[in-house]
């Protein structure tokens, strides 16, 4: 077969489409996860997102709305987590799954209503560059926004964290909160506040399924997505640059393996599903061996909660 | 104070018999469980369609839906009966077994299941649709209308029922026009939007210019309508998601018969039964055809579906070769109902392997 250099950009935006909502719900859960909570309803928090995308969508025909709302969505279901972990000081793993087993039920039972409607058609940018260069201009134009958003965000992120005095702060209140506390930063705030930004990213990266990639509602269709995310952030070691070639890798497991079927080659597909855990298996087996470099990325406190506060 | 104990006892057991004896002749309460939720659009909500039409013909229904194909099924089942309902549709092919366990402890409560073929007791009768029959249509229809001469097909699992799919819809398009390739991508998954939106680029990306599914969701057709080429809608009418896209569905009509079997079973005429429907009888439905579709191929195809309907075509005559070139069917036979119901091979025309 000759490989045409159209058809493998083709390939191309197919994989960065499907990794979209991977990066934003990544970089959402890293911020979180950088100043120290685990917040394991990442799966929950984008169907939440989902949902109330697409209700809003159909309901006020307002796609600005409904992609804020979806935001919004997120923002208020990480404030339950929020509040459990950081007031009631619960066990971070615990909520978590409660939380994420609760966006299922309640996305479901809301979703009643949005069945079977299809969604509106998403404006796209450049759409008149789509044809103008070989190659290229599949890749670069004609996606919506929050495509560009999303591939964007990694940069922006990994300014934040390193460049700005808020990104430092994060930094510090997830490898040291008991030092950052007695700088005077309140720990907690610091905390809530990273929380309701990484629900607000999840919000959107299911918007994005059901509003763009996907424009329909269905009962559970994030589909183990945000499973995913959340061992990109691992996979990542908790860089955001990392995240975006993380992401490229897991979202295109399935459309390569996809085009293999189509062109005749087989490859056990249950391998490729497991694929993504077994790669941040390796990658987690990787980092643990070097006990400073797992030291310089993991944040310190990940997971634990604080108690201490003035 | 004995006495009367005794007594009341006694009349409130009749008064009971009674009621539950003329609750029986007049009210049948039918159930419902199903595999996924009702809001899939897909398999389930179809289902859910058909429950609809035996409420809406008079009878009390109720439905458990999400019910794992485990020992939760002979819960859900066991606890249906007992709490008064005469007939339970177990509608998917997993609840197999659990039926027919628990049609043995409950001798008067009427077990209908879909898609299998164990009716164990005098209480069980089974009942499927042909929707291979659909898919000769489908196929006639790509077969006639394809210029890449390359069409795509999103399957789920490989069993019978979507390989018997995919045999009968390239049978179909190669009778119309012998140069066609259906390139199959299996998705393993009955409805994941993102995945079959995946598989649909995927095929598309590779020169299909019509895509065919086996999966549930409205993501492929509007996979399809983005890209400015045709698909068929599943399960069903999925033209209002892709007005363009959509040539025509193949949708699952089960409300005729639920409300045919509840009728039986009020009026005392409930008999076991294996029921196998297509066309003909209604249980397979081909929404209307979209006007993208030629005058010419219009006629045929409304042709065909009157030959399907009264038997006069079958979906499987002969002579078909499988893939090695083996005869399968001879020329001028058709198929049987055991074939079909067990079909683990390609048939000549379809490319590659069936995973294992």
């Amino acid at each position: 077969m000759i490989i045409d250099i159209n058809f493998v950009g083709l390939i191309i935006t197919s994989i960065m489409a499907s990794s979209v909502p991977l990066i934003l719900a990544s970089c959402g859960e890293l911020i979180t996860e950088r100043s120290g909570v685990l917040n394991l309803g990442v799966e929950g928090m984008m169907i939440i997102g989902a949902i109330a995308g697409f209700a809003l969508m159909t309901v006020t025909g307002s796609l600005v709305i409904a992609v804020f709302g979806a935001m919004f969505a997120g923002v208020l279901i990480s404030t339950i987590f929020a509040f459990l972990t950081q007031t009631l000081i619960t066990n971070h793993v615990a909520t978590g799954l409660a939380l994420t087993i609760f966006g299922i039920g309640i996305s479901a039972m809301i979703g009643k209503n949005f069945v079977g409607i299809p969604g509106k058609e998403f404006p796209i940018l450049f759409g008149g560059l789509k044809d103008a260069i070989p190659f290229l201009s599949p890749i670069l134009f004609g996606h919506s926004i929050v495509f560009y958003f999303a591939f964007a965000l990694p940069f922006i992120t990994n300014y934040f964290l390193k460049k700005t005095k808020i990104g430092l702060i994060v930094r510090a209140v997830g490898d040291s909160p008991d030092s950052a506390s007695n700088q005077g930063i309140n720990v907690r705030l610091v905390r809530y506040l990273c929380i309701l930004y990484g629900g607000s990213m999840c919000g959107l990266a299911g918007a994005y399924l059901s509003m763009i990639y996907t424009p329909q509602w269905i009962e559970n269709m994030t589909g183990g997505r945000g499973w995913i995310a959340l061992a990109l952030v691992v996979f990542s070691t908790w860089n955001p640059i990392k995240i975006l070639i993380g992401a490229m890798i897991f979202g295109g497991l399935t459309i390569i393996q996809f085009h293999m079927q189509a062109i005749g080659v087989r490859i056990p597909v249950q391998f490729l599903t497991a694929l993504p855990y077994i790669v941040t298996i390796i990658v987690l087996v990787v980092i643990s061996r070097d006990s400073r470099k797992i030291r310089l990325s993991t944040p310190s406190s990940l997971g634990k909660s604080f108690y201490k506060d003035h | 104070m004995h006495k009367t104990l005794i007594r009341s006892f006694v009349s409130s057991l009749v008064f009971l018999f009674t009621f539950t004896v003329t609750a029986v002749a007049k009210d049948v309460k039918a159930a419902f469980v199903y595999i996924g939720p009702t809001g899939d659009h897909g398999w389930t909500y179809q289902h859910d369609v058909g429950r609809k039409a035996v409420e809406a013909a008079g009878y009390k229904t109720t439905y458990v839906e999400g019910v794992p194909e485990s020992a939760d099924a002979e819960r859900v089942l066991r606890q249906l009966a007992n709490s008064g309902h005469n007939i339970i549709f177990t509608t998917s092919f997993g609840y197999m077994n659990p039926t027919n366990k628990v049609a043995k402890e409950f001798p008067n409560v009427k077990f209908e299941h879909a898609t299998g073929y164990k009716r164990e007791h005098a209480n069980v009768s089974t009942y499927a649709a042909r929707f291979y029959e659909g898919r000769t249509i489908l196929g006639t229809i790509a077969g006639s209308m394809t210029k890449s001469n390359v069409i795509g097909y999103v399957a789920s699992f490989p069993i019978p029922e979507v390989i018997r799919g995919i045999n009968s819809f390239t049978l179909a398009a190669q009778k119309v026009n012998p140069n066609i390739k259906t390139k199959i991508v299996w998705a393993f998954t009955w409805y994941d939007p993102g995945k079959e939106a995946e598989a649909a680029k995927a095929l598309i990306d590779q020169g299909a210019d019509i895509i065919a599914q086996h999966t549930d969701s409205t993501a492929i057709v509007q996979i399809a309508e983005k890209a400015g080429i045709f698909a068929f809608g599943q399960a069903s009418d999925m033209d209002k998601f892709a007005p363009k896209a959509v040539l025509t569905s193949v949708e699952n009509n089960w409300g005729p018969y639920y409300v045919d079997r509840v009728k039986a079973l009020a009026n005392g005429t409930w008999k076991q039964k294996d029921t196998w429907h297509g066309i003909g009888d209604g249980m397979v439905v081909i929404s209307d055809l979209d006007s993208a579709i030629p005058a010419d191929v219009r006629t045929k195809v409304n042709q065909l579906k009157k030959d399907l309907a009264s038997g006069k075509v079958h979906s499987f005559t002969g002579p078909i070769y499988d893939q090695q070139g083996n005869l399968m069917v001879a020329e001028g036979k058709t198929a049987d109902d055991g074939m079909l119901a067990g079909m683990m091979t390609y048939v000549k025309g379809v490319e590659g392997d069936i995973p294992k």
